[in-house]
């Protein structure tokens, strides 16, 4: 493992004083013909890219009022400045979300308005050059698109649409960041983020089954590709393949068969994740959406749940009705689609499922929102359910339960750093930086309270903390999921089935 | 000529504003993007831009010294903007007639809610840093205007009984022109002058934010995709 730097963890989240370029020098990846081919980009920069470039941005300008509406209205307050957790792990001011969504805003104002034509020095125009290119390849990803800039904004000025619109202008002009049009690439291909074939799925989900049933003497399901079954289950991809995440997936089985529901999963539909959404495509969005909509009607179920995945359930919750064509097909009597959460609450408010708290306690557990949970979503019919859902599931399934910092948690939550597609080894220096918030109020917790277990509804979150919290001395283990304490809680065969 | 100039003035304002207000209203919202929790339905959305557009909800949980710089500023100016009216209409209903004094405060308040944003983006090195050249000159602007207002209250007063002769007979072509005898005179042409710099910059400048508001989807759009399904107008489905 390289050497990182891994900054102190402070009493208190700090603001920093600004470092000018602390990392100018990180870019990710670029991405090359085979990856970005098979998603319509150029295979690789354009030689009139300039030109395109502005034209794209005229042309996004007409599609998306977000675009239009935020690059003209920024009073440049600074309320957003000290919000992202770029800034603060990292001081370079190009993290500020006002400083970022600029590096566009420049270009937009020298092409698009009056003022930048006639003045661009007085209102900050910049021509597109390739200096301009540089910053947009670096600091865009250097954003992990988890809005909380948006929460503080007098004009709910979303950073994350500016920085999908700078990427899509990148990769319609062939400058595309590889780990995600690589993984965007994959799920076209084999049907997930992870590029697991179906053999091998099918060889997991029975070794899980082998395994639950060897543990707990029940004989639990994970069907694959059943027609007829009531619902589709769409997991991350990463619920298949490593720990944490694969313990919350015997959660989602366990409950399925304790209320007697008949599910599949679908090895076509095997990742809930959507990468479209971080390359900032509608089409790539609508595209990876589709297939999951289309296996809903193949194998003809009635309801659609969606694992714990952060980004994912963002597009399931916010998009799929728009991306996919009416549900009229599923069962109107339930939400289209269901969070996992939002299932199992709803089981356990019906009375058909038993927990034994005592079997988490060893653990003190305190909940980290994930943001696109948290800010781009809901769960249950009323606004914050996103927020109340999990912590209710957490405390039927545990004693020992605390929060963080009111500051750090629901609405304001801080991202875990690797959000947003910045999830790769050669941004693992930002994301460490990009941590520190989390870890500081994480670790507050840990010493005050004796927390011991993070608990998280989001494959990317558990991926990134698995990886950088050791890095900050806190042990791997802390890190799971709130299925992964259902599934230690539920008492199986107790009681069975819907009341 | 003063009433050409006026005309052209205003002109620009009400047809640049109205441009923009057009082309945010035009722009299609492919997807549903409301910053959550969100309200659930329209009532609670026309809240919650209620709240931002009168209280500044965002702003005060985000910067607290911004948010009373910047609430001192508004608040102030749509006093002194009420006060204005008695130099427009004719005869004054009453209950202008005892507005003066909260409208003179208001303008202290309004140049020292203006010097405070002018402090700080000269002090605080985030805010510093993001600060083009314009940022500052609108709020000098702003300060102008307000300074050359209450010199003319409180340092030189203006031929008053004239000015605002001629300020309700501005629209009717009349021959009347501004009086400028006095140093106050020249006080409040220099403040005219700055007033309508200040609307011919305001439909290509940040300025828009006062319209924009309205139009931000992270705010203005309701939490209810899968109750009512959004439809992206330029998607090719239906």
């Amino acid at each position: 493992m390289a050497d990182y730097d891994v900054p102190e963890i402070p009493e208190d989240i700090e603001t920093p004083s600004l470092e000018p370029g602390t990392m100018g020098h990180l870019a990710p990846y670029p991405s090359v013909e085979k990856h970005m081919k098979p998603l319509g980009f150029p295979a690789a920069k354009v030689d009139n890219w300039q030109e395109e470039g502005i034209e794209k941005l005229g042309s996004m300008l007409e599609k998306y009022k977000s675009l239009q509406v935020f690059l003209d209205i920024c009073v440049k307050c600074g309320a957003c400045a000290d919000k992202c957790h770029y800034y603060l792990g990292t001081k370079d001011p190009n993290n500020m979300p006002v400083a970022r969504a600029d590096l566009l805003r420049q270009v937009y104002r020298r092409y698009y308005t009056a003022a930048g034509k006639f003045a661009p020095g007085l209102v900050g125009a910049k021509d597109f050059d390739q200096e301009t290119l540089d910053k947009w390849f670096t600091y865009y990803h250097q954003c992990s698109q988890c809005r909380r800039c948006s929460v503080f904004c007098p004009y709910g000025i979303d950073t994350a649409e500016i920085t999908m619109a700078a990427r899509e202008i990148m990769d319609a002009i062939g400058v595309g960041h590889k780990y995600t049009t690589e993984i965007v690439a994959k799920v076209h291909e084999v049907g997930n983020n992870l590029g697991i074939p179906k053999p091998a799925l099918k060889g997991t989900l029975e070794f899980l089954e082998e395994d639950i049933l060897e543990t707990t003497g029940h004989d639990v399901r994970l069907p694959l590709d059943v027609e007829g079954a009531d619902v589709l289950l769409v997991p991350p991809s990463a619920d298949f393949f490593s720990e944490p995440h694969i313990m919350s997936l015997m959660g989602y089985a366990k409950v399925f068969h304790q209320a007697g529901i008949s599910y599949t999963i679908s090895s076509v539909a095997s990742e809930a994740a959507n990468f479209g959404m971080f390359i900032g495509s509608f089409e790539q969005k609508q595209k990876i959406a589709k297939r999951i909509a289309e296996q809903a009607q193949d194998l003809k179920v009635k309801r659609l749940v969606v694992g714990e995945c952060g980004h994912a359930w963002r597009v399931a919750y916010s998009f799929w009705n728009t991306l996919n064509g009416p549900f009229d097909y599923l069962d109107p009597r339930y939400p289209a689609p269901q969070h996992i959460c939002e299932f199992t609450h709803d089981l356990y408010q019906q009375g058909a499922l038993t927990f034994d708290k005592e079997a988490n306690d060893e653990y003190t557990v305190t909940m980290h929102d994930s943001c696109n949970v948290a800010r781009a979503s809901r769960m249950g019919p009323n606004p914050g359910g996103q927020f109340e859902i999990p912590r209710a599931l957490i405390r039927a399934t545990c004693n020992k339960y605390v929060e963080m910092d009111p500051e750090t948690i629901r609405e304001k939550t801080f991202c875990c750093g690797g959000g947003g597609g910045l999830l790769t080894d050669e941004l693992m220096d930002l994301r460490i930086k990009g941590a520190l918030p989390r870890v500081t109020a994480l670790k507050r917790v840990m010493d005050q309270d004796g927390v011991n277990f993070l608990a998280l509804i989001c494959a990317i979150c558990k991926a990134q903390f698995t990886k950088v919290l050791p890095m900050y001395g806190i042990p791997m283990d802390t890190v799971g999921g709130v299925h992964q304490l259902v599934s230690n809680a539920i008492q199986l065969g107790a009681k069975k089935g819907i009341i | 000529m003063l009433t050409l100039l006026a005309y052209a003035v205003l002109g620009i304002f009400f047809i640049g504003f109205g441009r923009r207000l057009w082309i945010y209203s035009q722009a299609p919202a492919p997807l549903l993007i409301p910053t959550t929790p969100a309200p659930v339905t329209r009532l609670g959305v026309m809240g919650r831009l209620f709240r931002e557009v009168v209280f500044f909800e965002s702003l005060f949980k985000g910067d607290k010294l911004a948010w009373i710089a910047s609430y001192l500023f508004h608040g102030a100016l749509a006093v002194v903007l009420i006060r204005h009216i008695r130099y427009f209409v004719d005869p004054l209903p009453a209950l202008f007639a005892h507005f003066q004094i909260f409208g003179i405060l208001a303008g202290l308040a309004m140049v020292g809610g203006l010097g405070l944003l002018f402090l700080r983006r000269l002090v605080i090195d985030r805010v510093r840093y993001i600060s083009s050249p314009s940022d500052y000159l609108v709020l000098l602007l702003l300060i102008g205007i307000g300074v050359t207002g209450l010199a003319m209250t409180f340092l030189f007063r203006p031929d008053i009984v004239t000015i605002k002769e001629v300020m309700t007979n501005l629209f009717s072509f009349s021959s009347l022109s501004l009086p400028l005898f006095s140093f106050g005179d020249a006080l409040f042409i220099l403040h005219l002058s700055l007033v309508g710099l200040l609307l011919v910059i305001f439909p290509f400048s940040k300025l828009m934010h006062m319209g924009g508001i309205f139009f931000s989807p992270t705010r203005n759009q309701v939490d209810n995709p899968r109750e009512v399904r959004h439809v992206n107008p330029w998607d090719g489905q239906k």
